[in-house]
């Protein structure tokens, strides 16, 4: 941007200083000018991406605000109006309390459930997507890129079509209704797009770097081992953050194969938010909104640095 | 208190081992709010009473469909829950696949077939069996009015549709809404309902939305129904699209709006705000429906097992739910009526008298008739098309004789 | 001994493809062979659950004389297309913007990343409200003084779908953002000093050489957006449910609602490969010539 403006302004100088005398004077006014437009420019850039920035916190703005008012104040007040009497009421209710079916204990108890299939689920389609994409660009063999392109197009499917045939392909494993069932399906339909990422990236590698190692007789797995792996955590972190926020936030798979005992705190938050009959407590639906979103919002708050690295560092380059 | 319960959790428990082992049953629902997950943990309570364990799976979300969704996965994987949340002719589906238990041996021994009006064990039976328990009855087919509203403006309550329109212009010259809605296609189709039932009377209803004959739905009758519909539009506000019902029913609380046609449910939240029925609100049969009934029954399915143990506790689990002690419960905390006939009344307000009262009066004059947008009436297919055309033409400027055949086909297309 | 050797080297040569193929076989079942599933069962009157008696193209014959059909068809077209371009613009835009140097660009980043995180589910209600004009931005601009200002997209059939590419905007163009942002900081700092030395302005230079390199993150942004645009459920659900009456109503919620609320399992079916049809349609042509084009 400096530069720009710099090259643009210096072309006006030289069509002005054969009008105006003094040039000492004339490059002097110009640098005055130019660090004033600078400075407009650079105020009008912030403005915008604050204003961004704003608009983007907005919805969130209005669920915390709301969270910690009482419904009441919900029902009479505006939207956007601080809480008078902020409490936390709501939180714990959310927390501990709230019915999600014929128990009472708020979204507490499904966290574990979340976690004991997001974990699992996460690791395995992030190793299975980096030998995927690993043999997909290190050691193509015919018929491997028409395997991409199929799995990109897998991508594609809307789930509403799977649940039917997998949950009969489930009962015939023996894995219906269980969490291994559950882990199993996100492994599956998260595989196609760590494929891609770590593909993509490994694409981008110097081929050299195996080629040698294949000369000194390195095998596929010890040069996975040793050279590409130590060269992957940024793609790791990529594939990692992006599977977890798919995970955990899905309600559709969990809610159909994950069985009575695995729930996930998505099916939770459902039946608190999505009550039929009976008085609605926004505030409370608010907070277990904002409790169930936690976990991502964390991973995106504190790994959300790595993550633009790791896609700058090549998961961007494109098939 | 707490002694005699544990005394009576005892015997049972002595009882149950010596009768059967125990069993889990998983049950299905959607019953998440606070008042009905009170409801539901009465019912959890007496079976472990009786030495049977409860595996809870609740769904909430559209009235059921994301749990019906589950329920199909379930089914196609191989392993259903014992009991699952039904209504009204998905039933007869489920039984038709072969997948429901028989349940004559509970159902004789405690005699449903007296207990229950046939009207409701029609529904209940599959080939003259009983498949389902039936556990309330909500009368779909109420008028809820804030009579404060009516005095500022100066008007009555309507008894008919026409004045129903007429009221309009009154209300609103007072600033108030005359018909708070909530623009989702069910709520479309519960006022819908209760205009074709007012208007058109019990016979037409049933030709028209359960067996759907096709010159009913074509009918000059039919398109005056959606005539007066259409103008019900300028009693409702413009914000209602997307508006659930509990909101619009506040609207009618606090008196920003003068009406609604809406379930008894709706009374859970007037009793929730404080106010009393006959003074702060007013609960009447929708116009020209008096005389007439559409009723809405939760009822669960039982699943065929295969573990004896899981057998006794699915049967102890249905014949809990007939007896009196759940169904007063249940029925106090959720708003509707006992499906049990000869239940003490004394508990239940005015308003459930009233549809009490009016449920046994209409079983016998032949206007106790099933509410289709409550998928009583019909297969959910034709009522998921009915339903189509009923909030498009309501949210469009589609005219009424365009969308009679529009409905007709739209039925056809569904069969 | 050599036999031996023999077998060691054959396996280390079929390594690959025997990492590959668990993969295989689970693409080839789950994706392949359920879409053949789907086709097959769109062919038959399925109602409840599936079941193999076959009707020909009954089922497609009902489904383009669905008035509720050809809304949702309509609607994923403008949505879909809509919602790539705006998400492109805005994620384009801001990369570029946030690539200035800024102070606390993190903490920027990070803010307009952050709704990519939560899911609809969690959200939804927020942008009901947001959205609604008697409770959301119409009634609060209203309460500042412009007594006339209007915003009810949400309760107007004609322009509700807008109001589905606001929110699915605000979900995904922080994302769209951040592969741009990356892709910014990938380009050779070399080329652009060198063409500022040649006398080139920045917008100059970010078009004719910044853009082009970033085409690959063009192709990885549009297979995702266009993947969230079909995929689009929970959105619909938690916004408008469809309304007012079905007027936003998207293919992915039709399917649904008749696979498995309306017992029009075979309906659904069609429904979900006239979809896949779509998606196929646009698709293929694009992803062809752009992993064609990277070979040569």
């Amino acid at each position: 941007m400096k530069k720009t403006y710099n090259l643009s302004y210096s072309a006006n100088g030289t069509k002005n200083l054969s009008l105006l005398g003094s040039v000492k004077d004339k490059a002097n006014r110009y640098l005055q000018q130019r660090s004033i437009v600078q400075h407009l420019l650079r105020i009008l850039l912030y403005s915008v991406l604050l204003f961004m920035a704003l608009i983007y916190l907005l919805p969130l703005l209005v669920m915390v605000m709301n969270s910690l008012k009482d419904v009441e104040e919900i029902r009479n007040g505006s939207l956007l109006a601080l809480p008078k009497d902020p409490s936390l009421a709501a939180w714990a209710k959310a927390w501990g309390s709230a019915c999600t079916g014929s128990t009472c204990e708020g979204i507490a108890p499904f966290f574990i459930n979340s976690f004991k299939i997001v974990l699992p689920a996460v690791a395995i389609s992030t190793i299975l997507g980096a030998l995927n994409g690993y043999v997909l660009s290190m050691w193509r063999f015919k018929g491997s890129d028409l395997f991409f392109g199929l799995l990109l197009f897998g991508c594609f499917i809307p789930f509403q079509v799977v649940l039917i045939p997998m949950a009969m392909t489930l009962g015939w494993l023996g894995l219906a209704s269980s969490a291994s069932g559950l882990i199993l399906v996100h492994v599956i339909y998260g595989m196609a797009f760590t494929t891609l990422f770590f593909r993509n990236y490994y694409v981008g590698l110097p081929r050299e770097l195996i080629s040698a190692a294949k000369i000194d007789g390195a095998g596929f797995f010890l040069i996975f081992w040793r050279i590409i792996l130590p060269l992957s955590p940024p793609i790791i972190v990529v594939t990692v953050i992006w599977q977890f926020t798919q995970i955990w936030n899905d309600f559709l798979f969990g809610v159909v194969f994950s069985g009575a005992d695995n729930l996930p705190v998505t099916v939770a938050l459902n039946n608190l938010v999505n009550t039929s009959f009976g008085g609605k407590e926004y505030n409370v639906d608010m907070a277990a909104a904002l409790l169930a979103a936690l976990p991502t919002i964390v991973v995106y708050v504190f790994a959300g640095k790595y993550f633009v690295r790791g896609l700058s560092a090549g998961a961007v380059k494109g098939a | 208190m707490n002694k005699t319960k544990a005394a009576i959790a005892g015997l049972a428990l002595a009882v149950s081992a010596v009768v059967a082992n125990a069993g889990e049953v998983e049950v299905l629902h959607y019953w998440t709010s606070g008042g009905e997950a009170k409801s539901v943990a009465v019912l959890k309570d007496l079976l472990t009473q009786e030495g049977h364990s409860w595996k809870d799976f609740a769904v909430a979300g559209g009235a059921g469909e994301a749990a019906m969704t589950v329920l199909k996965s379930r089914a196609v994987s191989g392993n259903p829950p014992a009991a699952a949340q039904m209504k009204g002719l998905d039933i007869q589906e489920w039984a038709d696949l072969g997948f429901l238990a028989d349940l004559d041996g509970v159902a004789n021994k405690a005699g449903w077939d007296e207990l229950l009006p046939k009207v409701v064990s029609d529904i209940m039976k599959f080939e003259g069996k009983y498949v389902a328990v039936p556990v309330n009855v909500h009368r779909v087919n109420w008028l809820w009015a804030n009579p404060a509203a009516f005095a500022k403006a100066g008007a009555e309550i309507p008894t008919t549709w026409d004045e129903m329109i007429a009221v309009g212009p009154k209300l609103k010259a007072a600033g108030i809404i005359p018909l708070a809605h909530g623009g989702q296609a069910w709520q479309d189709a519960t006022l819908f309902e209760a205009i074709a039932l007012g208007m058109g009377g019990s016979e037409f209803y049933n030709k028209a939305f359960v067996t759907h004959d096709d010159a009913t739905l074509r009918s000059a009758k039919m398109v005056e129904i959606f005539k007066t519909f259409k103008a019900t539009r300028d009693l409702i506000d413009a914000d209602s699209p997307g508006r659930d019902w509990n909101i619009a029913t506040s609207m009618v609380i606090n008196g920003t709006a003068a009406m609604q046609i809406m379930g008894d449910w709706a009374k859970g939240e007037f009793t929730a705000a404080g106010k009393v029925p006959g003074t702060d609100f007013i609960c009447a049969p929708a116009p020209q429906t008096e005389h007439q009934y559409t009723f809405n029954i939760d009822s669960f399915a039982m699943f065929g097992l295969d573990s004896d143990d899981s057998k006794v506790a699915q049967e102890t689990l249905a014949r809990l739910i007939m007896e009196p002690k759940f169904q007063e419960a249940f029925n106090l905390n959720k708003g509707s009526i006992p499906v049990r006939q000869g239940m003490n009344e004394t508990p239940f307000d005015s308003c459930a008298k009233a549809s009490m009262a009016s449920f046994s009066s209409t079983a016998k004059t032949g206007d106790l008739v099933p509410s289709f947008a409550h998928g009583m009436a019909t297969t959910s297919s034709a009522l998921g098309a009915i339903s189509d055309v009923i909030t498009n033409f309501y949210n469009s400027d589609q005219s009424a004789d365009e969308v009679v055949v529009k409905l007709a086909n739209a039925v056809k297309a569904s069969m | 001994m050599a036999n031996q050797r023999r077998f060691t080297d054959m396996l280390a040569d079929s390594m690959p493809k025997l990492v590959l193929a668990p993969s295989f076989l689970i693409v080839m079942v789950c994706i392949y062979g359920y879409i053949l599933w789907t086709v097959a069962l769109s062919f038959t009157k399925s109602r409840m659950l599936p079941q193999w008696k076959f009707v020909g193209f009954d089922q497609y014959n009902k489904l383009l004389n669905n008035d509720r059909w050809a809304v949702s068809s309509e609607n994923l077209v403008v949505f879909g297309g809509l919602f790539i371009i705006i998400c492109l613009v805005i994620g384009i835009g801001m990369a570029i913007l946030l690539d200035q140097k800024i102070r606390q660009e993190g903490l920027l980043r990070t803010i307009y990343l952050y709704p990519m995180a939560i899911s609809f589910i969690v959200t939804g209600t927020a942008w009901k409200w947001l959205l609604n004009p008697s409770m959301g931005i119409q009634k609060i601009v209203r309460e500042w003084g412009f007594e006339d200002f209007t915003f009810d997209w949400l309760v107007n059939s004609e322009m509700v779908v807008f109001c589905l590419v606001i929110a699915a905007v605000w979900q995904s163009s922080g994302f769209v953002m951040a592969l741009f942002l990356a892709g910014l900081r990938g380009v050779d700092s070399e080329m652009i000093k060198a063409a500022q030395l040649d006398g080139a302005s920045m917008p100059t230079i970010y078009r004719r050489i910044i853009l082009p390199t970033l085409k690959p993150v063009f192709f990885s942004a549009f297979v995702i957006l266009s993947h969230i645009a079909i995929k689009s459920f929970d959105l619909v659900t938690a916004l408008t449910g469809g309304g007012p009456g079905y007027s936003s109503d998207l293919p992915a919620n039709f399917m649904y609602a008749h696979a498995f609320t309306r017992s029009q399992m075979g309906l659904g079916a069609a429904s979900g490969v006239m979809m896949l049809g779509g998606v196929l349609a646009i698709l293929i042509p694009y992803l062809y010539s752009e992993l064609r084009g990277k070979k040569q």
